[in-house]
């Protein structure tokens, strides 16, 4: 089956999907329900219902602040919530520590990077391996049990960085990076889990245009390959370009859903971000006028 | 000059004294906590003291020697475990506060009347109660052995099997630490170190590998303080006072935290510089005109505060001490 092809299936597999925040999908690999986190008295998430679809890329996306990173933090073990129940592939998850969501098969990036700086690149890359028997500590003194590991991951993970232009900093420390190598070097890590669901937090942010290209390109070839992508970005090019499914959040809340070409053009979505009703499309280059920008604001002081 | 020689001499022997052994150990169980896992362990003397008194009482009531070493590791791994499993679900300093505090509590604990029966109490346990059967395993013959200026007797307190045993536990440990630093498992306390979100992240239990650390760590400073008590005595205030783990931690950062020699390297140069500075200023107290300045006592005080300001300059001007690496820590430092 050619790539085109597998897209079109895709997109088939959500074509009946309703246009509506918390809608059904054919085939949920993740389930969240009454999800709420609340800071003092402020409520930072509060999803009633999400469903995410296996095998395809889903985008969450919404303006500064909307709660996609404290989502994500609940969803991984990383925070607790208030109140909520989800489920990655029928087993509940909620509840569960962030070592045994990522055991389970849901690894994640976090915004702010986490290189681990003394630590080589590659060192890095070896860390996020599987099951390696010399991570046992009654078998770490015995190097036979576990160089053969070793060896297999190094070759594994030596193809990831170049996929990533990082094999040449593979001896270098991590700490030597500059930022947008440390993002690349968090999302390579990642991969080399072999995650069944990766869950990505910005991470184009400070990556060059090019690269973003073919790490783009990549993150599809993934998809093909059957991996689920959950990914939060500002960057709505980027958005519409590769993610079959659009999850839309203001305020902590899910405030539409639909497929890329339509969702940039949902009142509630172009509400959410500009702030009133404005009869455009968050795609729209337009935007990029700090003129046009400007006489939103204008509009929405007069109100 | 034939004084300076003396000072010399006393201080080059220090290199190879079985105190120096026993630091070295400790440092060398610190480093698996705070160098390899980032762990703030301030409490080592309590480790040290405890172990003492583990190997010191079993053998006082007459048990094997065996036992005693066994019964010093296992106090050790239990005090780690107790400090550890409240504590290591929390942030980093919530361990130095615990640390510190259980072990000033086990130094109370051992010179309160309370058992004083087993402990000796404040005055502590004499080492002729349990000196013997450790003895009783040398194998060199009776007399004294002089190599150059160093002449110990062959079986004793301050001899030539101390020495012997003692180095060779150093290099027991040295390797068992070695083998398993070098491993993925020593990588993964290292990630722990580095940022324990992002190893959690990728499906690791970082709870259980910090408790790994801290016992294995804990039950090596119990070792230690077996090492540090053969040929003194166990004296509650002298070994478990926080005045030893800040030595611990002196030794751990000069040699240079997170390198394999380093706690070696660092407690040979350690106490060489420190019984030079002391026996020195003593000897220009006693017999020049600094004596009007300094008098003899003063000397322990002013010793004291060298060290704390050492630890201080290393930490501020060279935190990956002497063995560090220089590239390792450059972007790191601030
Ligand atoms: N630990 C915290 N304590 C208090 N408030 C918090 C905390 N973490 C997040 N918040 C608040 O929760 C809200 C959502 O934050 P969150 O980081 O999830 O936003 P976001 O959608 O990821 O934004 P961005 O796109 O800027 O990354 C914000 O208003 C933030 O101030
Ligand atoms: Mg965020």
């Amino acid at each position: 089956m050619s790539v085109d092809e597998t897209t079109t299936a895709r997109s088939t597999s959500l074509a009946d999907v309703a246009h509506e925040p918390g809608a059904a999908k054919p085939d949920p690999i993740l389930v969240a329900d009454h999800v709420v986190r609340r800071f003092g008295g402020m409520t930072a998430v509060d999803v009633d219902h999400l469903e995410v679809q296996e095998g395809v890329i889903t985008a969450l996306i919404g303006p500064n602040g909307a709660g996609k990173t404290t989502f994500f933090n609940l969803l991984t073990g990383f925070d607790t919530p208030n109140t909520g129940e989800w489920t990655f592939q029928g087993r509940s998850l909620s509840g569960k520590s962030g070592a045994a969501v990522a055991k389970a098969g849901v690894v994640r990036t976090f915004q702010l990077t986490k290189a681990l700086g003394r630590l080589t690149v590659l060192q890095n890359m070896l860390l996020a391996s599987r099951d390696n028997p010399g991570e046992n500590l009654w078998l770490s003194w015995l190097p036979f049990l576990w160089k053969k590991h070793e060896a297999d991951s190094t070759e594994k993970a030596m193809e990831i960085l170049a996929r990533f232009k990082l094999d040449t900093k593979a001896n270098d420390y991590a700490g030597s990076l500059s930022g947008g190598q440390r993002k690349l070097l968090e999302m390579a890590r990642a991969l080399m889990t072999d995650p069944t669901m990766i869950m990505l937090d910005e991470p184009m942010a400070g990556v060059n245009p090019a690269l973003v290209q073919s790490l783009l390109g990549h993150v599809q070839a993934l998809r093909d390959e059957g991996m689920t992508v959950l990914f939060v970005e500002h960057d709505m090019h980027a958005v519409r370009h590769i993610s079959d499914w659009v999850v839309v959040m203001a305020e902590g809340r899910i405030v539409a859903e639909g497929p890329p070409s339509s969702v940039m053009k949902d009142e509630a979505v172009v509400d959410a971000y500009l702030g009133a009703h404005h009869d455009t499309d968050l795609g729209d280059d337009s935007l990029l006028d700090p003129a046009v920008l400007a006489r939103y604001e204008a509009e929405e002081e007069e109100r | 000059m034939e004084e300076f020689l003396r000072i010399l001499t006393q201080s080059a022997g220090e290199i190879l004294a079985p105190t120096t052994a026993a630091f070295a150990i400790a440092a060398i169980g610190l480093n698996l906590h705070f160098g390899y896992t980032g762990l703030l362990n301030m409490g080592q003397a309590g480790f040290m003291l405890l172990g003492a008194y583990g190997f010191g009482i079993t053998l006082t009531l007459g048990g094997p020697i065996w036992l005693a070493f066994l019964i010093a590791i296992a106090a050790g791994v239990v005090f780690a475990l107790l400090l550890g499993m409240p504590t290591l679900q929390l942030r980093g300093d919530y361990l130095a506060i615990v640390t510190i505090s259980a072990a000033e509590i086990v130094r109370w604990f051992g010179r309160s009347t309370l058992w004083q029966e087993w402990t000796g109490g404040a005055s502590g346990l004499q080492g002729r109660y349990y000196k013997d059967p450790f003895h009783a395993l040398s194998f060199l013959p009776e007399g004294r052995f002089a190599l150059g200026p160093f002449e110990y007797i062959n079986t004793g307190s301050d001899s030539w099997f101390t020495r012997i045993f003692a180095w060779g536990l150093v290099a027991l440990v040295l390797i068992f630490v070695w083998l398993i630093t070098r491993s993925p498992w020593g990588r993964v306390l290292k990630g722990i170190r580095e940022d324990e979100d992002a190893v959690r992240a990728l499906g690791k239990s970082v709870y259980s590998y910090k408790l790994q650390a801290l016992v294995l760590g804990g039950a090596i400073g119990a070792l230690a303080g077996v090492v540090y008590a053969i040929p003194l005595a166990i004296s509650p205030d002298s070994m478990g006072g926080r005045t030893m783990t800040f030595f611990v931690w002196t030794v751990l950062l000069l040699g240079g935290a997170a390198t394999v020699f380093g706690p070696v390297l660092g407690s040979m140069i350690f106490f060489t510089a420190y019984m030079f500075m002391r026996t020195g200023m003593r000897a220009l107290s006693e017999d020049t005109a600094v004596g009007n300045v300094i008098s003899t006592t003063q000397v322990e005080y002013i010793g004291g505060m060298l060290v704390g300001i050492t630890l201080m300059c290393l930490v501020i001007f060279r935190p990956q001490g002497i063995l560090g690496n220089k590239k390792e820590l450059a972007f790191n430092v601030r």
